[in-house]
């Protein structure tokens, strides 16, 4: 493998690992605060061990998000120095906001997680609330610096140089909006459905147990309304990229041909030497249709674009479907649920549906990979769309298999041992009656 | 006025040392865990467990502005830096991420009756190393030998092996510990616990006195352009003076338990040796030739950079204050109410 392969590989696995506890700490908070919510209203002791559990998991995950954020961080100029040099000047206000709103998350957790008996019931819950805003913000601003990737602005180009920069025209890039508001709700679905899953799956076995149940119903209603809002946020993120970034879009299509009134394909593998997407389902005119709300719009092909400006269309395509079948997934289970929650309730806690959600608890999180696929491996060859090539931003330090494995081992041990943690809180069950608030408290 | 990238300078130097003082008493900490013996070891994990949990991942977070301002304010410095130190760097995220998280996974468990054993050693153990990498990569800084420019840069990443940089890690290891021996004593209202860590600062104490020394030594030939603009200014005199007597101020405190007033003359020990380093260094950010001003970013960025990390300040020096109200109100006032 080229230095170049190992260093995007290594960064790819840092994101692919980070990316979960980022997740992670944007959405368990929220969680975590409907249930400390719910208890200061109702008293319940049930919500108090969940939001306490819930807080517990948010501590590990959070910690972890925090030190693989900071390599993150350092390993932008570790691995990509011509990058940061370049961008750093222009992009580095979002890393600094995202530093503050760190600060935030990380001094309310502390209060949360070791100020039950210390601070009052409204400063805690206040607490709790600040650690959701700062971790929603922090997601917002670094994705925010992605999308300035995917949509630079806020500079000129002298000489290969920037010049005329404006940090904030950086920040408000065409692309911030749409992606920002697609991460967000990404993040609660994937954390909601995640924690709906897990205690689903321990409904099957304890199907009475209130402490999953009240558990699943909180978890079901943050992962669920995100879930239901997901292809809206996606819709204008691929409308746009069909305006901005159209060798992404045909990349994600399996689009080779120029063509007016372009057929959606689902599924499908993409053939670059015949140049076409094989076994795929064609609905006719389809993605003129999406793409760009008109059935006989033209969709620019791959072969519209020089040879080295291709992103590779098989990983791109296959993820993006992945994608896209997973959140639709989700979004079904999400409509049946408010329909039970509406019409009838015992229903979310009917076998055939607790199965469902159990089966489906990780599908929030691979999509968001898989999104990070789409876009990461759509944007290339370039780390800067049309401004500098992902080759042309490496590091000139050689032996980069050294760190690769070093990483990979490092996050491999973390990742295996904050799921055998987690794993155990979830599965002591503590004993709550069906019928009532009181009873046993486990602790 | 001092001009823009003196500002963001500055601000740097101000992240570090808080840093230094909150998150390196962290590391700290994890030094006499792993040093924790005699009858009372348990115990004494037990209270660094207690003072460590609530506020290291605030504390961690002014190394992440530090840098943050770097690659903001200073974007080819940073290039040019992550490029000589990669090797030093690497292995001090490393160390950074070993620390953090088995921090958090010892911590989980430490309702528990067992089972904390085995991440406590981790994290111990990264405590000890990971100071000892980021004191060699900022002696590196000083030590004359980092490329402008990360193109012609020619694949010598070893120029942080010489002894200068380790001395600097040596003294950052030791500091940090001093720091967190110091601070540890006022966390606790038992005598035989507080007289535990006493003795140990005092230890500390006498090996950052003695690195003190050795280390402007080793920069007379390791870092001779640092050591000459160090001994050369006319700041020199009065900096060592002010840490001489902050030494001495500290050493006498601690032997006549006055543990209030150690704290701060430890405090201004660390504040004044980074002082010390920061003036010596200015105007180079990476020396032979990147200087603040010859790597800064556009004024625009920085003039934002400023402004946001004022504003930044008035919202979130009030909120650490919340968190140090709640959790550090004994330590720091060193009065504890009588337990039944």
């Amino acid at each position: 493998m080229t230095e170049l392969l190992l260093a995007r590989g290594q960064m790819a696995m840092l994101f692919a690992f980070h990316i979960i506890f980022a997740v992670a700490g944007m959405g368990m908070p929220v969680l975590m605060v409907a249930a400390e919510a719910a208890y200061r209203r109702t008293g319940k002791p049930v919500y108090q061990e969940l939001a306490k559990r819930w807080a517990r998991g948010t501590g590990v995950l959070f910690a972890v998000g925090a030190v693989s954020g900071t390599v993150l961080s350092f390993e932008l100029g570790l691995l990509w120095p011509r990058f940061m040099e370049f961008s750093g000047g222009i992009i580095g206000l979002p890393f600094a906001l995202e530093g503050f709103a760190f600060f935030a998350e990380a001094i309310f957790l502390g209060i949360y997680l070791y100020g039950w008996d210390k601070v009052s019931p409204r400063l805690h819950l206040l607490s709790g609330v600040a650690v959701a805003i700062g971790g929603i913000l922090s997601g917002v601003f670094v994705v925010t610096a992605n999308a300035w990737m995917n949509s630079p602005a806020g500079f000129a180009l002298l000489d290969g140089k920037p010049v005329d920069i404006s940090p904030l025209a950086a920040m408000f890039n065409p692309a911030w909006k749409t992606e920002t508001a697609h991460m967000t709700l990404a993040a609660f679905a994937a954390s909601g459905f995640a924690v709906a899953g897990i205690h689903a799956f321990m409904l099957l076995r304890d199907r009475e147990n209130l402490f999953h149940r009240r558990a699943l119903a909180i978890a079901l209603w943050v992962g669920g309304v995100a879930a239901i809002l997901l292809p809206v946020s996606g819709d204008f993120n691929a409308r746009f990229v069909a305006r901005h970034q159209p060798a992404k879009l045909a990349a994600m299509e399996g689009q080779f041909r120029t063509q007016r009134g372009a057929p959606l394909r689902i599924g499908g593998i993409p053939d670059v030497d015949s140049q076409t997407t094989r076994f795929a389902i064609e609905i006719p005119r389809a993605l003129s249709l999406l793409a760009f709300h008109d059935p006989e719009a033209e969709v620019k092909g791959l072969s519209a674009f020089p040879r080295d400006e291709w992103p590779n269309p098989v990983p791109v395509h296959l993820a993006f479907q992945f994608m896209v079948a997973s959140g639709a997934t989700m979004s079904v289970l999400a409509l049946l649920a408010a329909l039970f929650a509406w019409g009838r309730r015992e229903w979310l806690y009917h076998r055939r549906f607790l199965f469902a959600v159990a089966a489906c608890a990780p599908l929030g999180i691979l999509s968001v990979e898989a999104g990070w696929v789409v876009t990461e491996l759509g944007r290339q060859p370039w780390v800067i769309h049309g401004v500098m090539r992902t080759a042309d931003a490496v590091t000139t330090v050689g032996g980069l298999a050294i760190p690769f494995a070093l990483f990979s081992l490092l996050y491999l041990v973390l990742g295996v041992s904050a799921v055998w943690l987690l794993r155990r809180e979830v599965s002591a069950s503590p004993a709550f009656p069906l019928d009532g608030g009181g009873g046993s408290e486990a602790g | 006025m001092p001009s823009l990238p003196s500002l963001l300078a500055g601000c740097i130097l101000g992240s570090l040392m808080l840093y230094a003082l909150l998150g390196g008493a962290d590391f700290g900490g994890g030094v006499w865990d792993l040093l924790a013996r005699g009858p009372r070891a348990d115990a004494q994990r037990r209270l660094i467990a207690r003072a460590i949990g609530p506020v290291w991942e605030t504390n961690h977070i002014w190394l992440i502005v530090a840098i943050v301002i770097l690659f903001t304010g200073f974007p080819s410095a940073f290039a040019a830096i992550s490029t000589a130190l990669f090797v030093p760097m690497t292995l001090l995220l490393v160390g950074i991420v070993l620390r953090g998280a088995a921090f958090a996974f010892h911590a989980y468990h430490l309702h528990e009756e067992h089972g904390a054993g085995r991440w406590g050693m981790l994290f111990a153990g990264a405590s000890l190393v990971t100071p000892v990498l980021l004191g060699v990569t900022i002696g590196a800084l000083s030590s004359g030998r980092i490329p402008a420019d990360p193109l012609t840069f020619t694949g010598d990443t070893a120029s942080w092996l010489a002894p200068f940089p380790f001395s600097a890690g040596l003294l950052t290891l030791s500091a940090f510990s001093y720091l967190a021996a110091v601070y540890l004593i006022m966390e606790t209202d038992d005598p035989d616990l507080r007289s535990d860590f006493r003795s140990r600062a005092l230890w500390a104490a006498a090996a950052v006195a003695l690195l003190s020394v050795f280390v402007p030594v080793i920069a007379a030939s390791g870092a001779p352009d640092f050591y000459g603009a160090f001994t050369e200014s006319d700041w020199f005199v009065s900096v060592v003076m002010f840490y001489a007597t902050a030494s001495l101020g500290a050493f006498v405190s601690l032997v006549l338990s006055a543990d209030s007033l150690a704290r701060i003359c430890a405090a201004a020990q660390v504040v004044l040796i980074l002082l010390g380093w920061g003036l010596a260094q200015f105007p180079f950010l990476a020396r032979p030739v990147i200087t603040f001003s010859s790597s800064a970013s556009s004024p625009s960025t920085l003039r934002l950079l400023l402004l946001l990390l004022a504003a930044g300040a008035v919202f979130l020096f009030p909120a650490i204050f919340l968190l140090m109200r709640i959790f550090k109100r004994e330590a720091l006032s060193g009065r504890y109410r009588e337990t039944p």
